[in-house]
C-alpha cells in the first residue's frame, strides 16, 4: 500500500486543480449533511420541549378516561363508551389510599359575555383540587369550595387570558358573566401559566364546578375525565393499580372483561408524545437523507466525468508503474476527501443555521454529537459508495489505450 | 553474452470484430545491456506494438519474452506494473506529462509508486534527474511553460528517476524540430554512455544514425538488423549545427 498521507496529499492536489468544480460537487454533500443535521435537530428540539412541558404538568399525575372497547362483546351504541360518572369520583375518594387529590373534568365551551365584551373559550368543569393537580395558582379572589360544587353554584374562576380579554386591567372578581346565557359570578382569577406542551394557551380557560358545567351548560350525565394526583411519584404505578381495582369494582366488571376505562400516567403520555416526535424526526431526517444521496450521485457524476477527462493521466500513471489498485485508491480517496470536506462544511453550516433559527424563530433545534457523527459517517459512506464505481472504471483502464486517448 | 532482452517468436494479434490484425508475426530479438537500438519501419509495421510488449504495457498473443533472463509472460498484472516502475523508463512522442503539474512533481511521479522505497529523498532524486537532462533551473515550471524540447527532457528525467536499466523511447523526436531532435538524441546518447540500454523507435533516417544498431520492421516481422559502424555523435553535430546557424 502507498502511504495514506501521500494519497491524501495527491487527492487534495487534484481537487485543488479543479477548485470550482470540486466546490460545486461538495455543495451537494454540504447541503445534504447540513439538512440532515438541522432536520434531526429540529425534531429533537421539539421533542425535548414537549417532554419538558409535559413533565411540568406534574409527574404524579394520572388521568382516567373512558375506553372505547365494547363491554362483554355487546355494542352499546353510540356514546355508550362515555362511562365515567361522579359516582366513580366518589368511590375513588372513599376507597383510594394512594391518592392525594382528585378532580373530575367536564369539558365544555362557549360564548362568554362580560365586562361589555364577548369571548369564546373553553369551560372546564372541575373540583377545587384541580388547582393543586395542575399546579395553577390564584392571582386574585378565591377558588370555589366543595360546598359550591355540591350545590352546583354558578361561580367561575377565570384564566388570565379570559380575564384580560373581557375586563382588561380591571380586577373581575365579583363581576357578572354570561356563559351561553347562563349567569355566573366571577370569584377568582388564575395566575398566568403560558403555553402547554401541545401549543395551546393554558390561560384561555374558565374553571367552574363540575356539576354546574355538566348540568347547567353541557347536559348529560357523564364526565369526560378524572384527574388524580398520586401521593408520590414513586407510588404512581401502585396508585394506577389501585385505581384500576376500584374502577373495575365500581363498573361491576367481571373477571376476563376488558376495562371500559383507561388510566394513563405521565410516563405514558411522555412516551406517546416522544413516539410522535420520534416519527417526525425520522421523517424529517429521511427527507434530508435523500438530499445527501442526491449529493452522492453528484459526486459519482463528477468523478465519472473526471475519469474520462483524466484518461491520459491515468495512462501515464500506469506507464510509470502504478498498479490498478493504486488508481482505484487514488480516485476513491478523491471522492472520500470531497465528501468529508463537504461533511465538515455541512456540519458547520448546520451549526450556523440552528443558531440563527434559535435566535429568530420559535424552533428550538438541538444538535447532538450522535447526529453529527451519524451525518458525518453517512457522508463518508456516500463518498465510498458513489466514488467506487468511477474509481473502478479508472482502475480497469488499459494503459496503452489510456495513453493514446485524446 | 548476457541479454537484457530476448524475445522468442513473439506475436501479437488484435481482434477487430471478426477481422484479426496481425501486428506482430513472430519477433526474435536479442538486446545486450548497453546497446542503443533504433527500430525503424513503415507506419503500421508493428514498431509501437513491439515497444509496448518490451515495456510490459501489454502481453503478447504468443511467444516468450525474457527480461533480464526472466520470463515475464507468467507474471501478474501487479508484477508488470512493478517492472515498469523499477526496470523501464518510457519516453513518448507526445511527452505525456501531467498538465498543471510542475516539472519536479512530474519527475517525482514514478517514485510515488515505488514500493521498494529505495529512494530515500524522492524530491532530491527528481532534482538530480532534472539536472542530468539540463533542466535544473526549470523545476517549478509547468509543461505549458516549457518548450517541446524541454518537455521531452522532463519526460526523460522522469524515465531516469528510478534508475532503470532500460529506456524505451517511441518516436521521442516526432514532435520536435531538427535541432531539438539532435539535442534530445544527445541526452539519450549521454545516458547510453552511462550504461543505460536504449531502444528508440523512429521514422527518420537521420535520427537512427545516432543509434549503434538499427532494426528494420515490415508487416510485423524484423527484416533487417544491422550494426552501425560509425554512429554519429549528437553533441558534435549540435556544435556544428549551431555553427551553421550563426
Ligand atoms: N489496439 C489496437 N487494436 C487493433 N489494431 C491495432 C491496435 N494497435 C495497433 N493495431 C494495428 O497493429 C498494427 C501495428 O500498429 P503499430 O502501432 O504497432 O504500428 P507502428 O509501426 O507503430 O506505426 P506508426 O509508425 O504509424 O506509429 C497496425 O496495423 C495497427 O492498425
Ligand atoms: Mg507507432
Amino acid at each position: 500500500m502507498l502511504q495514506i498521507t501521500n494519497l491524501l496529499k495527491a487527492a487534495f492536489k487534484s481537487i485543488q486543480k479543479n477548485k470550482m468544480r470540486s466546490m460545486l460537487t461538495a455543495l451537494g454533500i454540504i447541503i445534504g449533511v447540513a439538512a440532515v443535521i438541522v432536520m434531526v435537530a429540529i425534531g429533537k428540539g421539539a421533542s425535548a420541549r414537549i417532554q419538558a412541558q409535559i413533565t411540568s404538568l406534574g409527574t404524579d399525575l394520572l388521568m382516567i378516561r373512558p375506553s372505547f372497547s365494547n363491554r362483554g362483546g355487546v355494542n352499546m351504541g353510540a356514546g355508550s363508551f362515555n362511562r365515567l360518572t361522579f359516582e366513580d369520583v366518589e368511590k375513588i375518594k372513599e376507597q383510594a389510599t394512594l391518592v392525594k387529590a382528585i378532580s373530575p373534568m367536564v369539558r365544555s365551551g362557549g360564548q362568554v359575555i362580560g365586562g361589555g365584551k364577548n369571548w369564546s373559550t373553553s369551560i372546564n368543569g372541575v373540583a377545587s383540587e384541580y388547582l393543586y393537580i395542575r399546579s395553577y395558582e390564584l392571582q386574585s379572589g378565591e377558588m370555589f369550595t366543595e360546598r359550591d360544587e355540591r350545590s352546583s353554584k354558578k361561580v367561575a374562576v377565570l384564566g388570565k387570558t379570559v380575564a384580560e380579554e373581557l375586563f382588561g386591567d380591571q380586577d373581575p372578581v365579583g363581576e357578572q358573566l354570561r356563559i351561553n346565557n347562563t349567569p355566573f359570578t366571577v370569584i377568582g382569577v388564575l395566575k398566568e401559566k403560558g403555553q402547554s406542551g401541545m401549543g395551546g394557551d393554558q390561560d384561555d380557560v374558565i374553571l367552574a364546578p363540575a356539576k354546574t358545567v355538566l348540568y347547567r351548560l353541557k347536559g348529560g350525565q357523564y364526565i369526560d375525565m378524572i384527574y388524580v394526583s398520586a401521593i408520590s411519584k414513586d407510588q404512581i404505578y401502585a396508585a394506577q393499580q389501585e385505581l384500576t381495582t376500584i374502577m373495575r369494582a365500581a363498573h361491576r366488571l367481571q373477571e376476563g372483561e376488558d376495562n371500559d376505562f383507561d388510566i394513563r400516567n405521565q410516563a405514558d403520555i411522555i412516551d406517546m408524545a416522544s413516539a410522535t416526535t420520534k416519527t417526525l424526526t425520522i421523517l424529517l431526517g429521511s427527507i434530508a437523507a435523500v438530499s445527501l444521496i442526491v449529493g452522492g450521485i453528484g459526486i459519482m457524476n463528477i468523478m465519472l466525468v473526471s475519469v474520462t477527462e483524466r484518461t491520459r493521466e491515468i495512462g501515464i500513471r500506469l506507464a510509470v508503474g502504478a498498479r490498478s489498485s493504486d488508481i482505484l485508491t487514488q480516485f476513491l480517496s478523491e471522492s472520500i476527501v470531497l465528501s468529508l470536506v463537504g461533511g465538515i462544511i455541512g456540519t458547520l453550516l448546520a451549526f450556523v443555521v440552528t443558531f440563527v433559527m434559535r435566535k429568530f424563530t420559535s424552533f428550538t433545534p438541538q444538535i447532538y454529537p450522535a447526529t453529527v457523527i451519524l451525518a458525518f459517517s453517512f457522508s463518508a459512506i456516500v463518498g465510498v459508495f458513489f466514488g467506487f464505481y468511477p474509481a473502478r472504471k479508472a482502475a480497469m483502464l488499459n494503459p496503452i489505450e489510456a495513453l493514446r486517448y485524446e | 553474452m548476457d541479454k537484457i532482452i530476448e524475445t522468442k517468436n513473439l506475436t501479437k494479434t488484435y481482434l477487430m470484430g471478426d477481422v484479426a490484425v496481425h501486428a506482430l508475426r513472430g519477433i526474435d530479438l536479442s538486446v545486450a545491456p548497453g546497446e542503443f537500438l533504433a527500430i525503424m519501419g513503415a507506419s503500421g509495421s508493428g514498431k509501437s506494438t513491439l515497444m509496448n510488449l518490451i515495456g510490459c504495457l501489454d502481453q503478447p498473443t504468443s511467444g516468450d519474452y525474457f527480461l533480464d533472463g526472466k520470463n515475464v509472460n507468467v507474471l501478474s498484472k501487479n508484477e508488470y506494473a512493478d517492472i515498469r516502475n523499477q526496470k523501464i523508463g518510457f519516453v513518448f512522442q507526445g511527452f505525456n506529462l501531467l498538465s498543471r503539474t510542475s516539472a519536479l512533481e512530474n519527475v517525482e511521479l514514478p517514485l510515488f509508486y515505488d514500493r521498494t522505497r529505495r529512494v530515500e529523498n524522492p524530491k532530491q532524486a527528481a532534482i538530480d534527474a532534472l539536472e542530468r537532462v539540463g533542466l535544473r533551473d526549470r523545476t517549478d515550471h509547468e509543461p505549458s511553460q516549457l518548450s517541446g524540447g524541454q518537455q521531452q527532457r522532463v519526460a526523460i528525467a522522469r524515465a531516469l528517476v528510478t534508475q532503470p536499466s532500460l529506456i524505451l523511447a517511441d518516436e521521442p523526436t516526432g514532435n520536435l524540430d531538427t535541432k531539438t531532435s539532435i539535442d534530445i538524441m544527445a541526452v539519450l546518447q549521454d545516458l547510453n554512455a552511462q550504461g543505460i540500454t536504449i531502444i528508440l523507435v523512429t521514422h527518420e533516417n537521420d535520427i537512427s544514425q545516432y543509434a549503434k544498431r538499427i532494426v528494420t520492421m515490415r508487416d510485423g516481422l524484423i527484416r533487417e538488423d544491422n550494426l552501425v559502424e560509425n554512429w554519429r555523435n549528437a553533441k558534435e553535430d549540435l556544435v556544428n549545427f549551431n555553427g551553421v546557424e550563426e
